[in-house]
């Protein structure tokens, strides 16, 4: 094995006791990247000389038996995060070019725990899609199969764990874009409970419903990563001052007697067979480890992708208007008046599925539209809150497949957006109830794409998940392979 | 037909807190363009409000002062328009749950005492500052301000005349600036103020079609706008035709008021709660807390002023105009215990040097302590009240307590008979032609031996005395 393809705890035990240097796992990497990047595109932009640097600094601290819980280790970030001094731009030509002189609250504490930074995630742009092929930069692709996407919008932060181009890495989760790439890349994904880990930082996509979480190679690389970013930071208003539990706590216990919901919504014909069956054996694992799993009913779970397409794109239509061309980014060429240096530089710095929705976002707000879309929507979002709340009165965990199909291919749905919007159907209520959710990979498809299983639990509950979640993991002896490149 | 106008006021106040709604970058005035910003104020991606406390606390005072009921919950909206001062495109304000509602203020006019009514007071942030260059066809865009608290305080349509609605805004401005939390400066915009207008034939109760007043920026201007938008308005409506429902800007150079571009108007905001903020909320505890700290009001003020002191209801007007006014003259009073003779000279000597050197009360080289004991002097007879304005005037210049001056100058009030007596009969002796034709009827010629005589003393003489003592010579045949 190489060290490329290790886990994050498999790298602490060699670091700590001296066999490797961090220095080695950098370059193990970086070579990687050399011989698949060009096949994969997980990055939009690569920070090779300072990872080795960062690898050098974190030899020595450890060295003098110093450094955090990420000490050394190589970690790649969606480029929706900001990064002090390198170009993040959110994967859209707006902005291309920017630099932000501040780290995101999460970046600090990844680098306060001593991780290096091997580079910047590719993603759909603005985190606008499900399948990463709305980038400016162009598509990441599925590293389990060339031709098809690696799901959206961390598209690139799952390949690059999927394809050993880094060993964790970080996304942001509106309406799924961890969990779903996740699943499609064969990795682990969390959705942390919204006000878990820190926005500051994060480019808005949709405010109320954006949360940061890790990529992983497996649930306990999962609970390390979460013990490093989560956590109340006064410059978000809406993180919760809670207490964070020790999430590797969490790890290599039983779950007998646990009850189990399974939606009966979110099984439902249609569903791709070979999904439905893996997710279906899936349940009978947590049921040999002694989990009870019963029939449950998220009666609101039919509006959720049209409350989501009302939601996130009214909030998407404020948060982008800042993107103007007055103070940074992108500015159109040869303009005659302020109108038209606007309308020009937003024409030409926003793609097409981004432009859709700040107009779709744009309507919904509208006076005289408003009552009937914004503010239905929030009702109906309150409505599927309560739904889980209810469920949750009778079930520690909920379990349900991640995405309704494993990836497609390239081009597949980029014609048609409602088929797209439809990818994000498991994921989206989460987002829209403020839970967690974790993407755990359960099997492949018959063309040996991966597929995942997904668990949601209440409000601060991370740690039940990553409890069943490992739980599953050894217990579910799925076959572990490795993409071809 | 006659016609009654109808004017609600909306009043932007800044508040004078020392850092911007939320972030950390301070908030002063006249600073380096874009020297006061950050990420956050500047709308980088990415970046995240966090409300400053502050600024709510401010908010309530006004609340509480204008008797204005405060919502236990309330939330932070999104106004969305483009303008390049406006750095995220939208301003945070609220909206659907403002802080404070259901006030009101009592202002005085001619007509008497009224009752204006408050709709709601809210919080929300300012914008920035466009800069033209006249030379070329750019401009500048300076975000200094952009943050800067603001509360928004929108009055009721209760008032029906331009002069209510200045005393109105002079009554909302007394009390900001009371209160410490607002400079008031209207010319460099802390206290901003728009005016809806309209007219409807006296007795009905309908309102008629209304037009917006925009750019008013002093009290005078409020007025003049106001009257000239009714007569407009008037005429238009006599002469048959129909008010268009439009927002005008106050042209103070030709004095009329002018439709602003339709382009720039046509705005739809799309309000919807701010996600990246939590909501308000304000219980019992922080109410009686905020509550401890407002002060005395100036109509509170006036009405103790009268009753306490015993001065006149203009005295006590002009006494409390300022919070700073007020406190100097009860020192004086303090000190001396004359109420109505602390009131004359404050009002009348001080005032009058503050005003002339565009001064500060708080400030001034006179201390209340000096003026109290200067009208001790008086009181005490050492000097006269003539010597005394003399006194002040030096007081003023060097910033002497008046004993040191007295002595330095001997400016002893003569009260001793004798001494006077001789000086009378030199008077006397020296003006034969006068007391002659004094002695034949011509009694006015008595103020003429009281001027000679207090020449000769250098004014030094107790008015009193003189009179006495002047008398009784003249009179001896
Ligand atoms: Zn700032």
């Amino acid at each position: 094995m190489e060290l490329n393809q290790l886990t994050i705890h498999e790298l602490k035990e060699k670091l700590l006791s001296r066999e490797i240097t961090s220095v080695d796992i950098v370059e193990s990497v970086f070579n990687r990247i050399d011989q698949v990047e060009g096949k994969v595109h997980a990055y939009i932009s690569l920070l090779r000389e300072d990872a080795l640097r960062g690898a050098a600094g974190a030899d020595q601290k450890i060295q003098e038996g110093a450094g955090g819980e990420l000490c050394g280790i190589p970690v790649a970030l969606k480029d929706i995060l900001c990064t002090k001094g390198v170009k993040t731009t959110c994967g859209s030509r707006i902005l291309q070019n920017f630099i932000p002189p501040y780290d995101a609250t999460v970046v600090e504490a990844l680098r306060r725990a001593g991780a290096v930074f091997v580079g910047k995630a590719n993603m759909d742009e603005f985190a606008m899609g499900s399948s990463t092929e709305t980038s400016y930069f162009g598509v990441t692709r599925n590293p389990w199969a060339l031709d098809r996407i690696p799901g959206g919008s961390s598209g690139g932060s799952a390949a690059a764990v999927a394809a050993d181009e880094c060993i964790a890495s970080l996304g942001s989760d509106t309406g799924g874009s961890i969990r779903q790439p996740a699943a499609l890349c064969g990795v682990v994904g969390m959705k942390p409970t919204y006000g878990r880990v820190s926005r500051f930082g994060l480019i808005a996509f949709a405010s109320s419903l954006d949360q940061i979480g890790p990529f992983t190679k497996d649930v306990e690389d999962c609970a390390i990563m979460m013990n490093v970013i989560a956590g109340y930071d006064p410059k978000d208003s809406t993180s919760v001052p809670q207490d964070v539990p020790d999430y590797r706590a969490f790890l290599n216990r039983d779950i007998a007697g646990w009850t189990v919901g399974i939606p009966r919504e979110y099984f439902r014909d249609g569903m791709d067979p070979e999904v439905s069956a893996a997710v279906k054996k899936a349940i009978a694992v947590v049921e040999d480890q002694g989990a009870r799993c019963i029939d449950i009913s998220l009666p609101h779970t039919d509006y959720c992708v049209a409350v989501y397409y009302i939601v996130a794109p009214a909030e998407a239509s404020s948060n982008l208007a800042r993107y103007d061309g007055v103070k940074y980014g992108y500015r159109a060429e040869n303009c005659r008046d302020l109108l038209d240096m606007y309308k020009k530089t937003r024409s030409e710095g926003f793609g097409a599925e981004v432009k859709r929705r700040i107009m779709l976002g744009t309507y919904a707000l509208s006076s005289g539209y408003y009552d009937a879309y914004y503010k239905k929507a929030s009702q109906v979002r309150a409505r599927i809150k309560e739904d889980f709340a209810e469920a949750f009165k009778r079930c520690d965990v909920i379990l349900t497949p991640t995405s309704p199909t494993p990836a497609f291919k390239i081009g597949e749905k980029t014609e048609d957006p409602l088929q797209m919007y439809l990818s994000d159907i498991f994921t989206i209520s989460a987002n829209l109830a403020g839970i967690p959710g974790i993407s755990v990979p359960c099997g492949y498809s018959g063309r040996g794409l991966p597929v995942g299983v997904q668990f949601l639990a209440g409000h601060f509950e991370e740690g039940k998940l990553l409890q069943i979640a490992h739980n599953y993991e050894r217990h579910a002896h799925i076959e572990r392979r490795r993409p071809e490149l | 037909m006659e016609y009654e106008p109808v004017i609600g006021l909306e009043v932007h106040a800044q508040l004078l807190t020392k850092s911007k709604i939320f972030c950390g970058c301070s908030t002063e005035f006249g600073a380096m363009p874009n020297s006061h910003t950050c990420p956050v104020c500047l709308g980088l991606p990415g970046v995240l409000p966090v409300l400053n406390k502050k600024v709510v606390e401010y908010a309530m005072k006004m609340a509480m002062a204008t008797h204005c009921r405060i919502n236990e919950m309330s939330s932070f909206a999104r106004k969305n328009y483009f303008y390049p001062d406006l750095p995220k495109g939208y301003q945070i304000t609220q909206y659907a749950l403002p802080l404070a509602e259901g006030g009101y203020v009592d202002v005085e006019t001619e007509a008497g005492r009224k009752r204006i009514g408050l709709t709601r007071i809210h919080m929300e942030e300012d914008a920035g500052k466009l800069v033209h260059d006249e030379h070329l066809p750019s401009s500048y865009v300076d975000l200094n301000r952009t943050g800067v608290p603001l509360i928004e305080i929108v009055g009721e349509p209760d008032i029906r005349s331009a002069e209510e609605a200045a005393a109105y805004l002079r009554r909302l401005h007394e009390i900001l600036v009371y209160l410490e939390i607002c400079d008031g400066n209207m010319e460099e915009g802390s206290f901003r103020c728009d005016a809806n207008v309209s007219l409807r034939p006296k007795g009905q109760e309908i309102f008629g079609i209304r037009t917006e007043l925009k750019n008013m920026n002093s009290f005078r201007n409020v007025q003049r706008a106001l009257d000239y938008e009714i007569k407009r308005q008037e005429y238009i409506l006599e002469s048959g035709g129909e008010v268009v429902q439009e927002t005008r800007l106050w042209d103070d150079t030709q004095g009329v008021t002018l439709p602003m571009r339709s382009k720039e108007e046509a705005h739809d905001y799309r309000y919807f709660p701010d996600p990246d903020l939590v909501s308000i909320r304000v219980d019992e505890t922080w109410i009686r807390e905020v509550e401890g700290t407002i002060p005395e009001l100036p109509l509170e003020k006036r009405e103790r002023f009268i009753r306490e002191y015993e001065i006149p209801p203009y005295d006590a007007g002009i006494l409390t105009t300022s919070k700073a006014l007020a406190e100097y003259y009860e020192d004086v009073v303090k000190v001396c215990g004359k109420p109505k003779i602390a009131a004359n000279w404050v009002m009348g000597d001080l005032l009058r040097f503050v005003n002339e050197d565009r001064g500060d009360i708080r400030t001034c080289s006179i201390s209340a302590v000096s003026l109290g004991d200067m009208i001790n002097l008086i009181e005490e007879g050492t000097i006269s009240g003539k010597m005394a304005k003399d006194l002040i005037q030096d007081m003023y210049e060097t910033g002497k307590p008046p004993r040191a001056i007295i002595e330095e100058k001997g400016l002893v009030q003569i009260t001793d008979e004798d001494a006077l007596t001789g000086i009378i009969v030199d008077v006397i002796r020296a003006n034969p032609t006068q007391l002659a034709q004094y002695r034949s009827g011509k009694d006015k010629l008595f103020g003429y031996f009281v001027g000679q005589v207090m020449k000769a003393t250098q004014g030094k003489a107790n008015p009193q005395l003189i009179n006495e003592l002047l008398k009784k010579k003249l009179d001896q045949a």
